[in-house]
């Protein structure tokens, strides 16, 4: 017999089981344990009686919430008009508002951060959610116009047919069924706000940590197992909302690219 | 029947294949003869296109060998086989113009350039495709890319061609056209072609030799006319052509009663009083208006026109019925008297007369068979554990829609239709058959609750 | 036609906000001044000192200019690199997971997702942990890798789809017609999946352009910087390299070129945008 095909796959499935699996359980390895590698909770009980910790948790997840919804209160609209046969044509626009996703990150952030600089805007919480906004509109954009863009007009219309008004239409069909992609444009929106660390930094000129920053500052500072443990915090609360929204995320296919 | 050994090509001997749980091949035993055209016909799932594959080389048999010209190519893989298939839906590459897609194999094998040349222009000629060679092969309709699907396999000079279902995917006049082509083709290169398909008409129009296949196991192996006129089963009657199946009583040497009447037949040898089956075409049924010269009479239900013929259905003074083809239109309603001829009459042996299954006593009262308990009415002299064989008429199965009503279930696989009643087979999950006569009209692909009511189980023990 | 007017100036006040920063930069690359919004005259200085290294005009030191060279030219490498990496080992694994039945199947596919949902800072901080783990020193080689880790998924979930779309008949074809199953990788099923590989590299090359947080954390003390790093650092020393202006001005240029003409041939065919 010749050789079956699903083996080509082996390099790649060592290849996570090093890069992928095997860290993540380092992660935990090393939340649980101290600098001499013996077992302990401190560094997990650390982040529920550290106010630091549990201040810039909840204040990220504030910011993060808070983004989330202007992100998707600017970008519903956006994506249902490039969407809409009869508002928009154009490829090009739509491509224009998704464009910045494939720009430096940093370097957006960075000119931000120069442009209130320019016109002597204080940094601080307003700077923060105006630079996060602008930072991760696109990604919220994108799945809600790509899933509208997709959606077959006659199910509108099939509901105008049997007497909805447009803005019953809009509540009952084209809303529910744009919902695979609203999830993962807030997946791609929420969980990299409470993560990063540069950007906000340089927004908020390190007024504001969020909880990206104290966890890098914990390796900064090399402590690693403390960095372990609250790195293990958020990969939980990752693993949560995955599978929280994944009963709905497998519709989208490929919505999060 | 005894054939020259030099005359087969390829051998199957004993072969077997399961995916997982799911026998596909159960002991397949087959010969082809050099040059026939050998056509694999079943319906889908019944094991024709994983044959093929094996032959091919793309699958692995469980069990058994292939032999060609005399040697096992089982250990063969399919790159080194003198075999060439034409698949399904092509599959041609898509990144390669209709030349390069007939000169793949030829090039992969370093032939010289002007002899690739030579031998691509020639097969196309073959194909009537001359004029195609730079075109993009996804620029062409399903029966030119059949034709370079042909053309690719063929230019190869392979000993065998194998067809997976080639017209499957065109429209019905393309298919009849190429069915022509493929029988033309086949007789002016003299090599052997081994065809799948499930379209019996396709099967009997171009094979020499028809291979009908049905759950993993060959049915009945012979010529179109054999297969039509001399079904071995109710499945393969049922499968070729239109049929009247009905069940019958053989009463001795030719006499054969069905549908409440005696007729005279020239089937013999089954012995007498013996329950049988009954096919008659319904091109074979004489039907008129004089009713006093007919064997049975009736009266016309419903009446098509078919193109060629009508097509009635006419329900018997017995309250059978029968489907008959005639030139002449019957007007519905009226009375028509019917007669067939004894050589049109095919009687068969009943594969069986009732089911029979084995289980195991759980109690005087509880059996288990068919991977689940039933009632049953207490037994004397059987005791927990004694091994039994329990048999039930046909007729004693009780279907249910309601699951919970059944002791277990199972999906309807195979209904046929017995002129008063329908004949099905009904296989649980794990794979049981049971076979039910009902009243009831089911699907196939039902999901039914099985029940046996205690009374109708006529049970016995196995003794070791 | 109301609704039409208001819902295009909707469009164009958020785009004018979009692009507000990257067109501010822009302009501000055609001037010399150490700090935005100080305009002290139109002049290509940036762009000759960028070009040059700082020879043709006296705007950044050498010692900084070559750092950001370095680091440009690092990203470049390692973007490259990566996404070759990643193309090669993501379109094996994707046939040999289109070929996979049942839990294997679904557990791969799961684990491929893993650096999809995580955030950066996760996937650097666990790689950065492995490599302290295996005292693994850091340098170019472990960013490679902790790219290479990240990129794989989307190029796996690029030749996916193609594997699908394809008549799976194809490849036994090919082995019908005489050709080894390595000549029917080669000459039949590469050709099928280009499409997918090369938007799978273009991706991986972008992801690994715009990565800061796994590079930050893989890199190290080694002195390896990457454009991000180098802007993260600035950014923390309180000021952005006034070369970096017309050096994002080209980039963001660039992409948008590349971005404009990949949709635009693609967007006739299958109405979607090719992110």
């Amino acid at each position: 017999m010749f050789k079956k095909r699903s083996t080509w796959a082996i390099p790649y499935v060592i290849f996570m089981a090093l890069f992928v699996v095997l860290p993540l359980l380092l992660i935990a390895f090393y939340a649980f344990t101290d600098g001499t590698g013996h077992f302990t909770v401190k560094n997990l009980m650390n982040f529920f009686t550290d106010g630091k910790f549990l201040n810039s948790f909840f204040v990220s997840l504030e910011v993060a919430l808070e983004n989330t919804l202007i992100c998707l209160a600017i970008g519903y609209p956006v994506a249902m008009i490039l969407a809409s046969k009869d508002l928009n044509k154009s490829a090009v626009t739509a491509l224009l508002f998704i464009l910045p996703m494939w720009i430096n990150a940093l370097m957006r952030t960075m000119a931000t951060a120069e442009i209130f600089n320019a016109f002597g805007i204080q940094l601080g919480k307003g700077t923060l959610l105006f630079g996060m906004a602008y930072d991760y509109l696109p990604f919220m954009i994108y799945p809600i116009y790509n899933i509208l863009n997709k959606m077959d007009a006659s199910y509108a219309e099939a509901a105008a047919d049997l007497g909805a008004k447009p803005a019953t239409v809009f509540l009952k069909v084209t809303l529910p069924l744009s919902m695979p992609g609203i999830i993962s444009g807030v997946m791609m929106v929420f969980m990299p706000t409470v993560s990063t660390f540069a950007i906000s930094e340089i927004l908020t000129n390190n007024t504001i940590q969020l909880f990206g920053s104290v966890i890098q500052e914990q390796f900064y500072n090399m402590m690693w197992n403390q960095g372990a443990a609250l790195a293990l915090v958020m990969l939980i609360i990752i693993g949560l909302t995955t599978v929280f929204s994944s009963g709905k995320e497998d519709e989208t296919q490929g919505g999060l690219i | 029947m005894k054939v020259d050994p030099k005359d087969i090509i390829i051998d199957i001997q004993h072969i077997s294949k399961a995916f997982g749980d799911k026998v596909v091949l159960d002991d397949i035993n087959l010969y082809i003869k050099k040059g026939e055209f050998l056509t694999l016909l079943g319906p889908s799932g019944c094991g024709k296109t994983t044959m093929l594959r094996m032959i091919a080389g793309f699958l692995g048999a469980d069990s058994g060998v292939i032999l060609l010209d005399g040697k096992d190519i089982s250990p063969m893989p399919p790159h080194e086989r003198p075999l060439n298939t034409v698949f399904q839906k092509y599959a041609l590459f898509p990144h390669l113009d209709v030349y390069d897609n007939v000169a793949f194999g030829l090039k992969l094998k370093k032939t010289p350039k002007e002899e690739i040349d030579q031998r691509v222009k020639k097969v196309l000629k073959l194909v009537s495709m001359s004029d195609y060679e730079d075109r993009d092969v996804n620029s062409l309709s399903g029966g030119q890319q059949q034709r370079i699907a042909i053309a690719r396999a063929l230019v190869n000079q392979p000993k065998v061609l194998l067809l997976d279902e080639p017209l499957a995917a065109l429209d019905l006049k393309m298919r009849k056209d190429m069915q022509i082509e493929l029988k033309e083709m086949h007789e002016k290169l003299g090599i052997t072609f081994v065809y799948v398909t499930h379209d019996q008409e396709e099967a009997l129009t171009l094979s020499d030799t028809i291979v009908v296949m049905n759950e993993g196991k060959i049915q009945q192996i012979g010529t179109p006319m054999d297969i039509y006129n001399e079904p071995v089963n109710s499945f393969v009657a049922d499968f070729i052509g239109e049929s009247n199946i009905v069940n019958g009583t053989m009463i001795c040497d030719r006499k054969v009663e069905f549908i409440g009447h005696e007729f005279d037949c020239v089937d013999e040898g089954f012995g007498e009083n013996v329950p049988v089956d009954v096919v008659v075409r319904p091109e074979d049924i004489y039907i008129m208006n004089n009713l006093d010269a007919a064997q049975f009479t009736g009266t016309v239900q419903t009446c098509i026109f078919k193109g060629v013929h009508y097509e009635m259905t006419v329900i018997t003074k017995e309250g059978y019925e029968v489907m008959i083809q005639d030139y002449n239109c019957f007007e519905v309603g009226s009375e028509v008297g019917m007669l067939i001829k004894p050589a049109d009459i095919q009687v068969m042996k009943k594969e069986r007369i009732c089911n029979t299954f084995e289980g195991e006593m759980l109690s005087d009262s509880r059996i288990w068979m068919l991977d689940a308990e039933f009632d049953c009415e207490p037994q004397e002299g059987l005791s927990k554990g004694d091994m039994v064989k329990v048999e039930v008429p046909f007729g004693k199965i009780d279907l249910r829609d309601n699951l919970d009503e059944g002791s277990t279930d199972g999906s309807v696989s195979f209904i046929l239709y017995k002129g008063n009643h329908y004949h099905l087979t009904v296989i649980t999950p794990e794979g049981h058959h049971i076979y039910v006569d009902t009243n009831d009209v089911w699907d196939k692909n039902d999901i039914v609750g099985i029940h046996i009511d205690p009374a109708d189980m006529k049970i016995t023990k196995i003794s070791e | 036609m109301m609704k039409k007017i208001l819902a295009k100036s909707y469009l164009g006040l958020v785009l004018v906000l979009l692009y507000a920063p990257i067109a501010f930069i822009a302009i501000y690359s055609f001037t010399t001044a150490k700090s935005l919004g100080n305009w002290t005259g139109f002049s290509l200085d940036l762009y000759s000192s960028l070009f040059t290294g700082g020879r043709a005009a006296d705007v950044s030191s050498h010692e900084t200019l070559s750092a950001l060279i370095a680091a440009l030219n690092n990203t470049l490498l390692i973007a490259f690199i990566a996404s070759l990496a990643s193309t090669f080992l993501g379109t094996l694994a994707a046939i040999g997971i289109f070929n996979m039945k049942g839990r294997w199947k679904a557990a791969v596919q799961f684990t491929n997702n893993i650096p999809l949902l995580n955030p950066d800072i996760i996937t650097g901080v666990s790689l950065f942990l492995l490599f302290v783990f295996l005292h693994f020193s850091r340098g170019y080689l472990t960013v490679i890798l902790a790219h290479i880790t990240f990129c794989t998924p989307y190029v796996v979930l690029n030749v996916l789809p193609k594997l699908s779309q394809m008549n799976p008949n194809i490849y036994e074809a090919a082995l019908d017609l005489g050709a080894t199953p390595m000549q029917a990788l080669r000459k039949v099923m590469i050709p099928q999946l280009r499409p997918g590989m090369i938007s799978g590299f273009i991706l991986a090359f972008t992801m690994s352009l715009d990565d800061f947080a796994v590079t930050y954390f893989t890199a190290g003390s080694s002195g390896l910087d990457t454009l991000s790093t180098y802007i993260y650092a600035d950014a923390r020393k309180g000021g952005l390299t006034p070369e970096l202006r017309p050096l994002m001005t080209i980039i963001f240029l660039i992409i948008l070129a590349v971005l404009l003409f990949v949709n635009l041939r693609n967007f006739k065919k299958n109405k979607s945008l090719t992110i």
